[in-house]
């Protein structure tokens, strides 16, 4: 094969581990690669050992394991300093990474040092059939509109990418790939040291992960009506979101904040209780199988993108869900 | 010590217009803002002097003439001064433009220990620019900074990061990126706007920074805008209009129903960890 620029993908490192995320990463570095008749290359900074065997099954021709031997080779200075020198020995015609705080501190230091374009947590990527160049599609203006952008005069494209944007998809144990271990030296400049890490403690349903999501916004009306959602999400089982006028007003923490500056979720159903829809929010929720909503504002744009639509007040109509709930499991035991 | 905090004037409102020909967002119309978290940013500075006696706050922002009123709210909130970067030929500087600018403008200023930013706008909401000037910078950056702890010659930073808090030892110099939980602005205070008032704001231009033509704006940046459109949003809809007491009951076995197709009704170890 001629030397055709190769779509690179960067793995999402956590705790020295190579993180689920990078399945969707290598589903969308799988579909440009295949527009183009590329490559896709898989990047993994700061470690030399994993189930790298797993990144060929989801879609990578090779896996590059970039590592300065150093045991805490993964924060962002001297990460992106790797990045730079395996994009320069490899020459990719794009590089995608995730937009989390790993690939959002990394890209940024990495184009800069590259001088080229970078656009940050893209919901969409695809390529241009005219020219082949990259199309980067994000919301724009808090959210309101999309915009599609593109990297024309330099090399390599490169974009960060909302988690959850993609189902991964394309899992297939006989794909044959290769993998290779490559090292730099980047001891001339160590200016940061890890002290510690502190986990999260898990007491609380992982948003992201959960199969079932109750989130509420400004139609909630009230900080007592938006608790009736606790309740619910309890009785259910389901991770509790909120919009970002539900945590400005208070209602919420910021970790509950779901949509383009807050989490992305993907559950088998979304529940959207006095949502009004913004593009904001929805950049957070379309990847969800089904979204019920439900908001007294029948023109409200959450209804284009709800699979089942109630048109009624919020706060109502979960206090009565919250009773069949309870109706239904009180029946329940008496059979 | 020499503090320089990054910050930026966004729509005060989510009603920021963008040019449908250029893809460039426009600026000039409505109420505008301090970017919140640059707020945050410039309280921490003013902590750190004063912790720190003899340290200088500069606030840096590009912008158009009418940005000079950030600075004048950062100097309100204790910044010592402010320096400017407008010019038409920054106009359309993608994030990468606007670094090459503001790093330029902190290689002039010269001698500096720490830089702070508000680790994104509410405009663009990138969160591209600190990261990338200090690249252009050859400084470390800290990013998802949640608590600072400042020494002469290096600083101790928790990042917030999605699994845990990351502790990391930076030398300094170094550029810091704060998010909302680092600390509480308290308002400024009338005596801080009136001091704030009376400061003249310097305005560098491509020539003070020795920036060459080509190099800045839109002509310089590398990405560009090619399409901007509202998503179609289209999936098949069912309604039920739950208006009255009698429609309640339904709507809430509609959804039920959904919930019990997919066994969802049930609490079960479905949910991830």
């Amino acid at each position: 094969m001629e030397s055709k620029q190769s779509v690179m993908i960067l793995a999402e490192i956590r705790s020295q581990q190579v993180h689920d995320l990078t399945w969707e990463m290598l589903t969308w570095g799988r579909k440009l690669a295949d527009k183009l008749g590329v490559q896709v290359d898989c990047v993994v900074l700061g470690i030399e050992q994993g189930n790298f065997q797993e990144l060929i099954h989801w879609g990578a021709d090779r896996v590059l394991a970039v590592t300065n031997g150093r045991p805490d080779g993964i924060l962002a200075t001297p990460a992106a300093r790797l990045l730079v020198e395996i994009i320069r020995a490899e020459q990719p015609g794009i590089v995608i990474a995730p937009a989390t705080t790993f690939g959002r501190t990394i890209m940024p230091i990495t184009a800069a040092r590259l001088a080229t374009g970078l656009t940050a947590d893209c919901t969409e990527l695809d390529i241009d059939p005219k020219d082949n160049l990259l199309l980067q599609t994000r919301p724009a203006i808090g959210g309101n509109i999309m915009a599609t952008i593109k990297t024309a005069r330099t090399k390599p494209q490169m974009a960060t990418v909302r988690p959850r944007s993609i189902k991964p998809d394309g899992f297939d144990h006989t794909r044959q790939g290769e993998v290779m271990i490559k090292q730099y030296d980047t001891a001339n400049a160590w200016p940061e040291t890890l002290l510690s890490f502190r986990h999260n403690e898990e007491n609380d349903i992982n948003l992201e992960n959960a199969d079932l999501v109750v989130a509420g916004g400004k139609g909630m009306k009230s900080k007592e009506n938006y608790q009736q959602l606790e309740e619910l999400a309890v009785l259910l089982g389901a991770g509790l979101g909120a919009t970002r006028d539900a945590v400005e007003a208070g209602w919420a923490p910021f970790a509950r904040q779901v949509g383009l500056t807050g989490k992305t979720v993907s559950p088998k159903v979304y529940i959207a209780a006095g949502v009004s829809g913004k593009i904001q929010h929805l950049a957070g929720i379309l990847t969800s199988e089904y979204i019920i909503a439900i908001n007294e504002d029948a023109d409200s744009q959450i209804f284009k993108v709800a699979d089942l639509g109630i048109i009624g007040d919020a706060p109502t109509v979960v206090t009565q869900l919250i009773q069949a709930l309870k109706d239904l499991k009180t029946d329940g035991k008496e059979h | 010590m020499k503090i320089i905090v990054l910050i930026k004037q966004v729509p005060g409102t989510a009603n920021t217009r963008m040019n449908p020909e250029t893809g460039v967002m426009i600026r000039d119309a409505g109420e505008t803002i301090l970017n919140p978290l640059d707020e945050h940013a410039v309280t921490e500075a003013v902590m750190i002097k004063k912790k720190h006696p003899g340290t200088e706050v500069i606030a840096l922002t590009m912008g158009p003439p009418s940005a000079q009123k950030v600075l004048r709210e950062a100097c309100a909130r204790g910044a010592d001064r402010g320096i400017l970067l407008s010019d038409k030929a920054f106009g359309g500087s993608d994030t990468l433009v606007t670094s090459r600018v503001l790093a330029a403008a902190i290689r002039k200023i010269g001698d500096t220990n720490l830089i702070l930013a508000g680790e994104k706008a509410t405009d663009g909401e990138t969160g591209q620019t600190g990261p990338m000037t200090a690249a252009l910078l050859d400084m470390p950056v800290l990013t998802f900074v949640h608590r600072l702890e400042v020494n002469d010659m290096h600083i101790i930073a928790r990042r917030m990061v999605e699994d845990g808090i990351e502790e990391i030892k930076a030398d300094l110099p170094a550029l810091v990126t704060v998010v909302k939980d680092i600390n509480n602005p308290p308002l400024p205070t009338i005596k801080g706007y009136i001091l704030a008032k009376k400061q003249k704001f310097p305005v560098w231009g491509p020539v003070d920074l020795a920036l060459e033509d080509g190099t800045m704006g839109l002509k310089g940046s590398p990405t560009r805008v090619v399409k901007i459109f509202t998503p179609k949003l289209s999936r098949q809809t069912t309604f039920y209009t739950a208006d009255t007491k009698e429609q309640l009951p339904g709507a809430a076995e509609a959804i039920i129903k959904v919930l019990k197709s997919r066994s969802l009704t049930e609490k079960g170890d479905r949910y991830g960890v």
